[in-house]
Order: structure tokens, then sequence, then C-alpha cells
């Protein structure tokens, strides 16, 4: 075990966030704290980093709960404003993705589709507090005879409302470029071909694994702000690893671990939740998350304090490599350069864009401050730690 | 000469000139044929035209000049995209998309901005926005 200067415990924290005298800054404050004053005198400084994102994450969805009609109901089918929830839970529980399109959408049969309603959007209508039509369809049983029920509702109406993402916040990502003659539409957004433009995610330094490379503080009950209001971290999220491509700073130089969040939806906020409609390729959610960094001890700190340019992505050619499923690296750029809005590729200008924003993981590392300052929000000690971390 | 030119033009109308026919006068003295893509002209009212006007480049110039002395308010259908702020979530993914320079960062608080004055027209933005920030509004 590695000895440490400066040694504090959750416990520490929570007492200074309880008497008011908890020091806290964002992921981008603690870059110039830490440059200054080093990684021990941070360390004594600054008990909490905030982080934050908020960038399209397809893997989510939400579990509602709409209650029993009179006569019951066993729902096995199940529609909100015309987008099927999968209705197999149980009686009248049902799960909405994000990504599942309203029927009768001309998806793709006209190239590129538009794709302008779906789970994502129906999420963001929930949350802002606009009437969907529920149906719902059963085949009755001697308990639940009911067949048909269709109601306008709201997300007050219902008795559950659950935001339950299974894999998020993403520890890095890609950069996609188009190697091909035409133009691509992908869930990277639309590609043009010849490279003229590459696209990235992540909020980088302000992200919230890229400022704990290890998940050394964020594990299984740590809880964050999702959508607005506070949420947990509910497991390791799917597609989670943690034998990846690293820097010699410990940052992944590749996608690496994810999270599963929860977070109660009817607290949420439509400007932390944002439906999203990418052109030829489908519907997705923007969610907003951000996650306090208790600073434990030194080193953690100086993870946090991980600048733009010490973060390396790869870039992958998605208009052959990628949809095949042979994608190789076309090299490494970092954040400092993709965030310039352009970048040399072999020996090429390529045009960058971001696909989250950095404007808005911003203001959720500063909320998140905020709360944290005003005693509202604690530190949750991970129960777990997360799987290879 | 005589190359074929076409242009899509915003026309606005003050109260006063708007029971006024001027615009067919556009195919009678200048010899320019003209689609209405949207009306809204009410009398008395202010009113609004988007053509599609069709002609000489030397007649179009002509013909948007007596326009104007009639006293419409003439723009570019560019002029009419706008950035929907409620809607925008500053991302960014419509930025390689503007190759006029319309949309960008302000690297101070990274929000994407939008100059109308530099905005071609091209639209390209409208799609490529997620959350349809970028709108077409002709009213
Ligand atoms: S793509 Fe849309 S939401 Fe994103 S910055 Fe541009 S206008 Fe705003
Ligand atoms: S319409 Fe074209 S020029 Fe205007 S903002 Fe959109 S992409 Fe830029």
């Amino acid at each position: 075990m590695k000895r440490h200067k400066v040694r504090k415990t959750y416990k520490e924290i929570n007492e200074k966030i309880r008497a008011g005298n908890v020091v806290v800054v964002t992921a981008e404050e603690i870059i110039d704290i830490v440059e200054r004053k080093g990684n021990v005198e941070a360390a004594k400084q600054v008990d909490v980093v905030t982080t934050g994102t908020f960038g399209p994450m397809c893997s989510s969805g939400a579990f509602l709960n709409f209650g029993h009609p009179s006569p019951r109901i066993k729902g096995t089918r199940t529609w909100l404003n015309d987008v099927a929830a999968y209705g197999g839970i149980a009686a009248v529980d049902c799960y909405i993705g994000a990504t599942e399109v309203v029927e009768g959408d001309p998806l793709n049969s006209i190239h590129p589709g538009e794709f302008n309603y779906g789970g994502g959007h129906v999420i963001e209508d929930l949350v802002a507090g606009n009437v969907i039509r529920l149906r719902v369809e059963g085949y009755g049983t001697d308990c639940y005879p009911a067949r048909k029920y269709e109601k306008n509702i709201t997300i007050h109406d219902l008795r559950d409302a659950m935001l339950f993402n299974p894999r998020n916040a993403y520890q890095n990502y890609s950069c996609a470029v188009n190697m091909s003659d035409r133009t691509i539409y992908t869930y990277m957004g639309v590609l043009r071909p010849f490279m003229v433009n590459a696209t990235y995610s992540t909020s980088g330094q302000l992200s919230p694994l890229l400022n704990d490379p290890y998940c050394s503080t964020i594990g299984i009950g740590t809880r964050i702000f999702l959508g607005g209001t506070q949420g947990f971290v509910s497991w390791h999220g799917t597609q989670h690893r943690t034998q990846v491509l690293r820097g010699e700073n410990g940052v992944p130089r590749e996608s690496a671990a994810t999270i599963a969040v929860i977070g109660n939806m009817k607290e949420m906020n439509p400007e932390w939740l944002a439906a999203a409609s990418f052109l030829g390729y489908g519907v997705s959610l923007y969610v907003g998350i951000g996650i306090p960094i208790p600073v434990l001890n030194e080193e953690v700190v100086k993870h946090a304090a991980v600048r733009d340019e010490d973060i390396y992505v790869q870039i992958y050619d998605y208009g052959v490599d990628y949809p095949s499923g042979k994608a190789k690296s076309l090299g490494e750029i970092n954040y400092k350069e993709l965030r310039s809005g352009q970048i040399t590729l072999n020996g090429k200008a390529v045009d960058t864009a971001p696909l989250s924003s950095y404007y808005k993981a911003r203001q959720i590392a500063h909320l998140l401050k905020e709360w944290i300052e005003k005693g509202t929000f604690f530190i949750g000690e991970p129960q777990q730690m997360l799987p290879g971390c | 000469m005589t190359t074929p030119y076409s242009k899509k033009v915003v026309l606005r109308y003050t109260p006063d000139i708007v029971d006024k026919p001027i615009v067919c006068l556009l195919a009678q003295d200048f010899g320019l044929t003209f689609n209405i893509l949207r009306a809204r002209v009410l009398p008395r009212r202010e009113g609004l035209l988007v053509l599609d006007i069709s002609g000489t480049k030397e007649n179009f110039d002509r013909g948007i000049r007596f326009l104007k002395e009639s006293g419409l308010k003439v723009e570019p259908l560019s002029k009419s995209v706008t950035q929907n702020l409620d809607k925008c979530v500053h991302c960014g993914a419509c930025l390689a998309f503007c190759s006029s320079n319309a949309l960008y960062v302000d690297k101070a608080t990274m929000r994407i901005l939008f100059d109308a004055e530099k905005c071609s027209g091209c639209e390209f933005c409208v799609k490529a926005c997620p959350v349809r920030a970028m709108e077409i509004s002709l009213l």
C-alpha cells in the first residue's frame, strides 16, 4: 500500500460539508491550483473536485409504473406517444428506451432519415411535464381482465419514473472520420467524405471518469448529479473495461470504464435531459452527469488535475473500417487539438466538431460545486468498486 | 448576357403599402418569373412573401431595386435561419457544417453562437443539429 502525505476519509469530507467549510473546485479550476501549489498542498487545501459531462448517451431509458386502471390490466404492449415501451416486466411496469423510434417512422427508407421522435423525446417530454398519450394492450387474465387502456398522462400521473441508464459517461471515446467517398450518417454525427470533418465526444478535462482514471473514488453507490437531480452509480456500465491502452498519467487512450446510473426522473429537468435526433442514424438522449471526486489523497488530486492536452483519443474511420468491425486506429490526437477546431491527419487539415456540450458540462460542474458548498449534496462512499478498479 | 438566374427572397410589406399591386409588376415590367413559396398578406397589416424569382441577373437586380424603392423590405431567404437558444445545448455538432463561420464557438464561455450576417442560408446545420435548434423561420 502506497504511503500518502495527505489522507482524508469520506466521513471527514462529509463532516466539512455539514459544517459548511468544505473547499470545492471544478475539474477546470483544480488544474491551476495543482500547477501553482503542487499535488500535496492542493490535496490539503481542496476537499472535492467536481466534474461534468453533457453528451448523447444512447444506452439510456426509464422504468415507468403507470398504476392500475379499473378494471385492472396486465399490460403486455405499451406505447407512449406511439413509441413502444417494453412491457414484459410486470402488469403496469414498462421500460422506455431512449433509442426506440416512433411507430410508423419512415426510418432510413428515405435516406438519411430524420428521426424526429422517439424514446428520448418521450423522456424529455415527460421530464418537461408535457402530456403524453399512454396506450396499453393486455390479453386479459382473471385478476387483470382489461385488454385495452388509453389515457393522457403527465409524469405526475405516473406512480414511479426511474431513469436507469445501463451505460453512461464513457471514460474516453474515439474520434470519428470518414475516409470513404460518400457522406455517412452515424451516431457520431454526419461525416463528410475524404476526411473533411472529424467528430468527438466527452468533455475531456471536465469529464467525470477521465478525472479518476482508475476509478479509485467512483464506484457502486457514488452519489452523482443526474439530469438535474441527485442520482447514483448503481453498477458498472455495460461494455465496461479497464485493461486498455493508457498514457503515462494513467488516463485511458481509448474507450474504457463506463457506469450504470439511476435516479428519480420526477425530480429531473429538461435542461439536463434533452432528446437528440441523429440524421440517418436515429434517436438518442443527451444526459447531464456530474460526479464529485473526493480528494482522499494527493494522488486523487493529481489525476483530477488532468488537462485536455494530456488526454488522447484514437481516430477511427467510420466510412469502411468501423462498420465492417475491423476498426484500426489511424492515429492519436489530444483534446486540446480537437477543441481547436482543426487537426492535421495524414497531412490533411480536418475540421473537428464535438458532440457533447462543453458549455453544459461546465455548468454541471459549477452546479454540483454549489450544491456541495450549500450542504445539500453529500459524497456517497462507494459500497464496492467497479470491476478491475 | 442572359444567363438564367434564380434566387429566393423574403419580402416584407409595411401596412401602408400592403394593398398596392407591386409584385405582379416584376413579371410585367422586368420579365421575371416567380413562384410564391409562402405568403401572408393581410389587408392593412404587415405582410410577408417568400418568392423564388428567376430571370436574368440584370433584370433580377433591377426588379429588386424596384421593390426596395416601392417601400418593401427585401432580404435573401438565408436571413431567416435562426438559432433557437431555448433548444440549443451548445454541443457544437453544427460547427463542421457551417462553411461560412456563421456558427462559431465563443472560447470564453464555450457557447455556440450564431452570426446571422454571415449565414449563407445553406441550411446544412438545420438537419445536422440533433436537437433541431437551427430553425428556418419565415415569419
Ligand atoms: S448542433 Fe444544435 S444544439 Fe448543437 S450547438 Fe449547434 S445549434 Fe446548438
Ligand atoms: S444555414 Fe449554413 S451558413 Fe447558415 S448557419 Fe447554417 S450551416 Fe451556417
